[in-house]
């Protein structure tokens, strides 16, 4: 360990600039924000692209073998406990940091052109580079600790972002409405923490590792910290319960959506857990619950994306069910094929976004795919890349997100073939609602406004740019983990493998389905996706039905449509009651009861001096009668007693 | 002897002011606070944190009772004071650019004040210590009833009867306390040092506990705090939320934990449960506050339950935690009651429903006003964190499942701080708010300060907590 440290002490400085230099942006641009009026947008850029750059540099450095952890100081100090505030660069962190801070910085290039006209520029900029710090601690801490700040800091700038058109008050309920849920799922983060702290000796990933590694397997502590911990996860990642704030996220800038609740933070859930691999695989029931939770989610969120007509809701929908579908593979103990899923998606869900965002642009802001159709005339760029997107999230070979699915739905067959079967069935919805979104933007006949067809254009390069390599990682970024039957080594796997060996012995190893095996697996997600596009397009191209208006929505479409009204129940069951509970507390315990008693007390003084003033008559007769009488009760006392 | 010299010069600064004419009345009590700020500096400087007590000054004053005047500070007093004095200057600089009605007497009650406030933080002796109490509650009881709104009258009377039965009650178990130890003394020391009494120390707990509280306030103690918030005038405010309920709950822990030891283990548990239903339970009931004052007002029950929790704990870091957060917390609600005393005097109104759309108008202070509405719902990296962060952990030491009512703070505390941030900085413009003006230099000045003490101490409370360790592990022995 030591010898690892001061052989590597050379990649300190760089690990620092990781994360210092989108903190060193935020300040500026938010101090001089004004006078650098859109040059903070190529400053907030040229910051990501250092920390890139710096990433490289480290990924050169530590490459497959190398672990780099030092403390930079001690943060909280109590009862002889030292909590550190400190940093970790392994495999797991390298390839977060990569695809952070290399998708970070062409989705700030692409704000450039995005947000070039909007008065609060500089403002964008500055919560952007805010949000890549926080997302870098996150990544980069070395305890749970750290990681929390992280956490907690991504969530106060999704809330700064999502509430960034400050003056509609229905983006600021969104903006609201994710930070509590968050914080909902923080709450178990922290308690988490508390019992790691208390039982565990500390918060740091080693010190928890190591004492993991020698609990019981199964034990109610580890099942109870894992599963606080999958608590604070489903909050960030948007699961179920806790997934409602994600499709109102939307309300934010597009870029947004595709940096924070897309690419980056809303998968910090999958990273917390693989970090944690060794906790979880210890406590065998927490990881059924991830994934029946997961496969759950997946499969609810696909089916509400089959109805949404808002091109941004259906990518949310989507997004939380590929979400659902990391914490699938990670509750059937494939921590390498979720983050396996985590890059690709981040590829591609980046890509449909800005897509999303470059349409919504040359639409002059529509986002109802109604409206839309016959775009990829006007929009070549934007329409071809966005079909890359759609086809690779609806793993047709071989573009990224058919290798990192098939080897999700490899592991389900040999895990559970139930949840085979389901996490199939979310796959093949997916692709529908992909192509039906596809097939009614870009396909077919202009169904919008004559003014809003004078005005469709492409978006400029600096759009158009982030949007093509986004597309060319969304083709061959599955490459780096070809599945066994191409190729003998798996490029990303054995890369983290450093990361993940010492879980890995903790697990009877099951077998690796045979080639025969993959081969049929792989036939027939293939062939069901082309079936779900296939019936896609017999609805949408060949019979051109389009999507009912809401008012004659009925029976289970409507409810589809309204998502279950799961809104709707969690403000009857929860907002709600505390509404009522709080006029209740004050006005009947605060002003009735407790001040009743208080004012009580006062009035019984006021009562009693009321009584007492009777006496006080002012006649000298009065009172020496009284005088008297009382001196012969005195005696009267004293000679009974 | 620097415990004199702290006491000193806020008593003849409060003096001096009494001859001064308006302005140079609040610019000699700016200049008073801040040598006092200076001097708690240089303290701080030379104080070794070993757990003993330091700038002691000891002068026998009645012989019979034993009276001495006893004055000295360990790390928990020096945190207290060093805040005292820290928000002092703060609070007289927030008001710079107010007009104030008879500005030398509101000046010099205002530094009396800080002299009573330091007295009780000094003070080694019960006797002296209950002196300074009481002394605390005549120039607020002063500034609220002549400076306040419209209803202080009967609220202020609501408030000082409240308290002062506290502070009778209190008198009484010092009495008791004096005539039932055998050394007769009302010496910390002697009183912490020897068992003083060996009988059921029920009583006495409650005689003391019920001043304190009164005075933080603890649920269901609290029905006074609201309305005096709402209707004092917002230095005032600031005075009493800031650091004259600290009073209370540092006494918990210097006067109360370690003189009925056997008291304090026995109610821990009522105490304790008591505490976190005033968190949820104030929590709840900021929700849906109308006026941003009151709302501040119950958000800070909330959060002076969580610290009298932590105390109640009897675990290191629910001590621990209890100290920091009453430093964060006073700096933060400070903050608060400024930024609301900000709105109102630009748009002559604290009712949330009318409020809206200033972060349109004035981008400086909206940011400002986020620190501070971040650092008292705890983010990490801010003053709250750490505060809570040990609080929580210490409570949770206690029992797991009060931690996880307790922890519901972290969510309801966000509802009821964005909701209220949204709907006054937020939004549309709103149609009662016709212009929002710059801020003034002094204003700017007090949040810019308020806004980097948050960050700094969030992101480096190791001094904090190194100050008050020592005094800290002696407590627990």
């Amino acid at each position: 360990m030591e010898q690892t440290i001061s052989a590597l002490s050379a990649m300190i400085a760089p690990a620092l600039l990781i994360p210092a230099l989108p903190l060193l942006g935020f300040i500026l641009i938010s101090l001089f924000g004004k006078k650098l009026g859109h040059l903070s947008g190529w400053i907030g850029s040229l910051m990501i692209l250092g920390s890139f750059v710096s990433s490289l540099v480290l990924f050169n450095g530590i490459g497959s073998e190398g672990k780099l952890n030092f403390d930079l100081y001690e943060w909280i100090k109590f009862a002889g406990t030292s909590l550190s505030f400190g940093f970790l660069v392994d495999q797991l962190t390298l390839v977060m940091l990569l695809f952070i801070t290399g998708i970070g910085f062409f989705i700030h290039l692409y704000s450039i052109g995005y947000m070039h006209d909007d008065e609060g520029f500089a403002r964008f900029f500055s919560y952007l580079n805010l949000f890549v710090f926080f997302m870098l601690l996150l990544v980069m801490g070395n305890s749970y600790l750290v990681m929390f700040i992280g956490w907690e800091g991504v969530g106060l700038c999704s809330y700064l972002l999502i509430g960034f058109w400050h003056k509609n008050p229905a983006y600021n309920d969104a903006a609201k409405k994710a930070f509590v849920m968050n914080r909902i799922g923080d709450l178990g983060f922290l308690l988490a923490m508390f019992l790691l702290l208390f039982y565990f000796g500390g918060l740091d990933f080693d010190t928890v590792n190591n004492a993991a590694m020698s609990m019981e397997k199964g034990s109610g502590l580890l099942i109870l910290t894992t599963l606080l911990l999958f608590v604070g996860a489903s909050g960030k990642s948007a699961q179920l319960p806790l997934y409602t704030w994600l499709p109102d996220a939307m309300a934010g800038p597009t870029p947004v959506s595709a940096l924070i609740h897309a690419a980056t933070m809303v998968t910090a859930g999958i990273y917390m857990v693989s970090r944690s691999n060794i906790l979880f695989i210890q406590a065998p029931p927490t990881l059924d619950v991830i994934l029946w939770i997961g496969i759950a989610t997946s499969v609810f969120a696909a089916v509400i994306g089959i109805k949404q007509n808002d091109i941004k809701k259906i990518l949310a929908y989507s997004t939380v069910s590929q979400l659902g579908m990391m914490f699938a593979a990670l509750g059937l103990g494939a921590f390498e094929s979720g983050m396996f899923h985590v890059v690709t998606h981040a590829f591609f869900k980046a890509l449909l976004f800005l897509g999303a965002g470059s349409v919504i642009h040359a639409m002059g802001g529509e986002q109802d795919i109604r409206k839309m159709g016959g775009l990829l005339k006007f929009t070549k760029i934007t329409g071809f890349t966005f079909l890359i997107g759609s086809l690779a999230i609806s793993g047709i070979p071989p573009f990224a997100g058919f290798f990192s699915k098939d080897e999700i739905l490899a592991n389900a067959f040999e895990g559970n073939k139930v949840a085979w079967i389901l996490l199939s069935l979310s796959s093949m919805v997916t692709a529908f609602y992909m192509f039906r979104l596809v097939f009614l933007t870009f396909f077919g006949s202009f169904r919008g406004t004559e003014e809003q067809r004078h005005h469709l254009h492409e978006s400029p390069i600096t759009i158009t740019l982030p949007l093509m390599v986004l597309a060319v990682l969304s083709v061959i970024g599955g490459f780096i983990g070809l599945p066994a039957v191409f190729s003998d080594t798996h490029t990303f796997r054995s890369f983290l493998n450093p990361v993940f060996e010492q879980g890995h012995t903790l697990v009877a190893e099951h077998a690796h389905p045979s080639h025969a095996t993959e081969w049929m697996l792989m036939g027939i997600a293939t062939i069901a996706a082309f079936v779900s596009i296939g019936f896609a397009w017999t609805m949408y191209m060949k019979n051109k039905t389009l999507p009912e208006p809401d008012e004659q929505l009925s029976g289970f479409s409507k409810v589809v449509a309204n998502k279950f009204y799961v809104d709707e129940l969690y403000d009857k069951l929860i907002v709600n009651p505390i509404k009522v509970l709080s006029d209740l507390f004050l006005v009947l315990f605060d002003k009735l009861i407790i001040d009743l008693i208080v004012n009580l007390s006062a009035i019984l003084v006021d009562v009693t001096g009321r009584t007492y003033r009777l006496i006080q008559t002012g006649n000298t007769g009065f009172y020496v009668f009284a005088m008297v009488i009382s001196m012969v009760l005195f005696l009267l006392f004293q000679i009974v007693l | 002897m620097l415990s004199l010299e702290l006491l000193f010069i806020p008593l003849f600064a409060s003096l001096l002011i009494l001859f001064a004419k308006g302005k140079a009345a609040r610019a000699l009590a700016l200049v008073f606070t801040l040598i006092q700020l200076l001097v708690t500096g240089y303290a701080y400087t030379i104080f070794k944190a070993n757990g003993g007590a330091a700038f002691e000054f000891t002068q026998a004053w009645v012989k019979s009772p034993v009276i001495n005047i006893h004055f000295g500070v360990d790390g928990i007093s020096l945190l207290m004071v060093m805040l005292t004095n820290l928000l002092l200057p703060l609070i007289v600089l927030s008001g710079f650019n107010r007009e104030t009605k008879r500005p030398h007497i509101f000046y010099a009650l205002m530094l009396f004040m800080q002299f009573a406030l330091n007295g009780v933080f000094l003070s080694m002796d019960a006797f002296v210590y209950y002196i300074f109490w009481e002394l605390a509650l005549i120039p607020i009881y002063f500034i609220a009833f002549n400076w306040g709104d419209e209803n202080r009258g009967k609220v202020t009377i609501k408030f000082f009867i409240y308290t002062l039965v506290g502070s009778l009650l209190m008198l009484f178990g010092f009495v008791f306390l004096y005539l039932s130890s055998p050394q007769h003394s009302l010496d910390w020391n002697t009183l912490t040092q020897f068992k003083t009494c060996s009988c059921n120390q029920t009583w006495l707990f409650w005689l003391l506990f019920a001043a304190f509280a009164i005075k933080i306030p603890i649920f269901p103690f609290h029905t006074w705090q609201p309305d005096t918030y709402k209707s004092a005038p917002t230095q005032g405010t600031m005075l009493l939320s800031g650091i004259m309920l600290k009073m209370g709950t540092y006494s918990l822990i210097k006067w109360l934990l370690p003189i009925v030891p056997d008291g304090f283990k026995e109610w821990q548990a009522v105490v304790i449960t008591l505490s976190v239903i005033g968190i949820v339970y104030a929590s709840i009931i900021a929700i849906m506050q109308t006026d941003l004052k009151r709302l501040f007002a119950y958000s800070s029950i909330a959060h002076v339950g969580l610290i009298a929790a932590g105390v109640f704990s009897f675990t290191q870091q629910g001590l621990q935690g209890s100290l920091a957060q009453m430093f964060a917390h006073g700096i933060n609600v400070v903050g608060l009651f400024f930024c609301a005393d900000i709105i109102l005097s630009r748009t002559g109104t604290l009712q949330i429903s009318n409020l809206g759309g200033i972060r349109n108008q004035n981008r400086l202070f909206s940011s400002l006003f986020l620190i501070v509405v971040l650092g008292s719902v705890a983010l990490p990296l801010t003053n709250g964190f750490i505060g809570e962060f040990l609080l929580l952990y210490g409570v949770f030491e206690y029992n797991t499942w009060l931690s996880v009512f307790a922890g519901l703070t972290i969510i309801l505390g966000a509802v009821y701080m964005l909701r209220m941030f949204q709907n006054v900085m937020s939004g549309p413009d709103s149609e009662h708010i016709s212009s929002f003006p710059p801020l003034h230099w002094n204003e700017k000045l007090v949040l810019i300060l308020i806004g980097g003490l948050i960050i700094l101490t969030g992101v480096f409370p190791a001094p904090i907590l190194e100050l008050t360790q020592p005094a800290i592990d002696n407590l627990l022995k």
